[in-house]
């Protein structure tokens, strides 16, 4: 048999990867959608918050974080629901690889396309509230690891909601405690670091949690899927 | 066709299978197998549990009742990795993405012979200048036909087609039943639900009649 005969991860993957640039790029106008809210939350906040710098800088890696989880938030709902509704998570759970595989792979491809042209907008962004230049790298590399924590959080949540026609708000309610420890040690660690301490603490705990995410979420939100397409 | 672990046993074996939907019966219990070049016509008005067996069998549905055993092996994800091939209601289809952009990704997922290309499986099915179509543009019919092209190109030995005649017009039928035929041809099997005995593929058929199990 030749090798395009039998899915392997890989092939099964790249199949995956490339349906999901192909929609991406079919519908480009809403992939700005996260980057934009976020900074619309930000441009909004500087303009309330008046010009005292200041006050802007010392708020503004909360401020940043919010903004990016509330984003991602408003993205986590698009995860599965279109694959829910046409049929296609039906035969993921028909492909000879694990559903929870491609789930890693699906999720991974929506922080992707949602949470990483964010990451692009924060050095804007962090201007627009006055973070201080030495900043920058600590905030950028919290949100790194921090972004694909949250969208491996939410994939599980949507998982399971994915059954319901209308999710909206109960989403919310059932990923936001599961952000609130990666908001604290993310927003925590530049904290930190703008008052001169060392933010490692901060950002290996959000590492140690990634690699856990990792592992344990998709497997998680597959059983989630089974259990919600019953 | 693909290699076989267990040769003489048949592609599907059921022995009391039932299913209950909050304490409801939906059907069973059933006993029937499938054997290789042979195809099973499910049978029975609407609710009477056609799709939810189509279901149980794909593994789509947990809490049954009974026995399965595909290719002799207890059904479980991996005894049915690459020996089911499943058409049902929801096609699976991405309205964005062309007809042969769905085709790939589908097939890419699910595994295709390597003996037939893409545009070949298409122009079988009758959308042969469709290629670059978004799937949006289809009609009902042709994206049952689309379907049809990917269950053509699925390397299973067993086809689940749930209501494959629906949407179609009468040479579609015709295309269902000739390509259910092919395939018994080379070795495979398949079960087909329908409501009524006016389209059937001209093969050897067992009959399965599901009454609903509700009184």
């Amino acid at each position: 048999m030749s090798e395009a005969s039998t899915p392997t991860l890989a092939s099964a993957a790249r199949a995956l990867v490339r349906r999901d640039l192909r929609l991406l790029w079919r519908r480009r106008g809403d992939a700005l959608q996260p980057a934009l809210f976020a900074i619309l939350v930000v441009v909004l906040f500087a303009l309330a918050m008046g010009s005292e710098r200041e006050l802007l800088a010392r708020a503004a890696p909360g401020v940043l974080w919010v903004a990016v989880l509330l984003s991602g938030l408003l993205a986590l709902d698009t995860l599965f629901r279109g694959d829910a509704e046409d049929g296609s998570l039906e035969q993921w759970r028909l492909a000879p690889v694990p559903l929870a595989w491609l789930v890693l792979v699906r999720t991974l491809m929506h922080w992707l396309t949602t949470a990483a042209p964010l990451l692009l907008a924060v050095p804007l962004l962090a201007e627009l509230l006055y973070l201080p230049r030495p900043l920058w790298p600590v905030m950028l590399l919290a949100l790194g690891l921090g972004t694909p924590l949250l969208s491996l959080l939410g994939a599980v949540v949507s998982a399971l909601t994915v059954g319901m026609r209308r999710a909206g708000v109960l989403l919310a309610l059932l990923a936001l405690p599961l952000y609130v420890p990666v908001l604290v040690f993310g927003a925590g660690s530049v904290a930190q670091a703008a008052q001169g301490h060392d933010p490692a603490g901060g950002l290996l705990l959000l590492a140690a949690g990634l690699l856990l995410a990792l592992v344990l979420a998709p497997v998680a939100a597959a059983t989630a899927i089974r259990i919600a397409s019953q | 066709m693909p290699q076989t672990p267990h040769a003489a046993a048949p592609l599907i074996d059921v022995r009391g299978l039932s299913f209950a939907r909050d304490e409801l019966p939906v059907f069973g219990p059933l006993d029937f197998q499938v054997e290789r070049g042979e195809a099973l016509l499910v049978q029975g008005g609407n609710g009477a549990g056609k799709t939810t067996l189509l279901r149980v069998l794909a593994g789509l549905l947990d809490g049954v009742h009974g026995e399965v055993r595909v290719d002799g092996v207890p059904a479980g994800p991996a005894a049915r990795a690459g020996r089911l091939a499943y058409l049902g209601h929801l096609p699976g289809l991405k309205a964005d993405l062309s007809t042969l952009e769905n085709l790939e990704y589908l097939c890419g997922l699910l595994g295709r012979r390597p003996s037939l290309g893409l545009e070949d499986a298409l122009a079988i099915v009758g959308l042969a200048g469709y290629e670059d179509a978004p799937a949006r543009s289809l009609s009902a019919g042709q994206r049952k036909r689309l379907s049809l092209a990917r269950m053509w190109l699925s390397p299973a030995p067993l086809w689940l087609l749930d209501e494959p005649y629906a949407n179609l017009d009468l040479p579609g039928i015709e295309l269902v039943n000739r390509m259910v035929r092919a395939h018994l041809d080379e070795g495979g099997g398949a079960l087909v639900t329908t409501h009524g005995a006016y389209a059937a593929p001209p093969v050897r058929t067992r009959l399965l009649e599901l009454s609903g199990a509700r009184e």
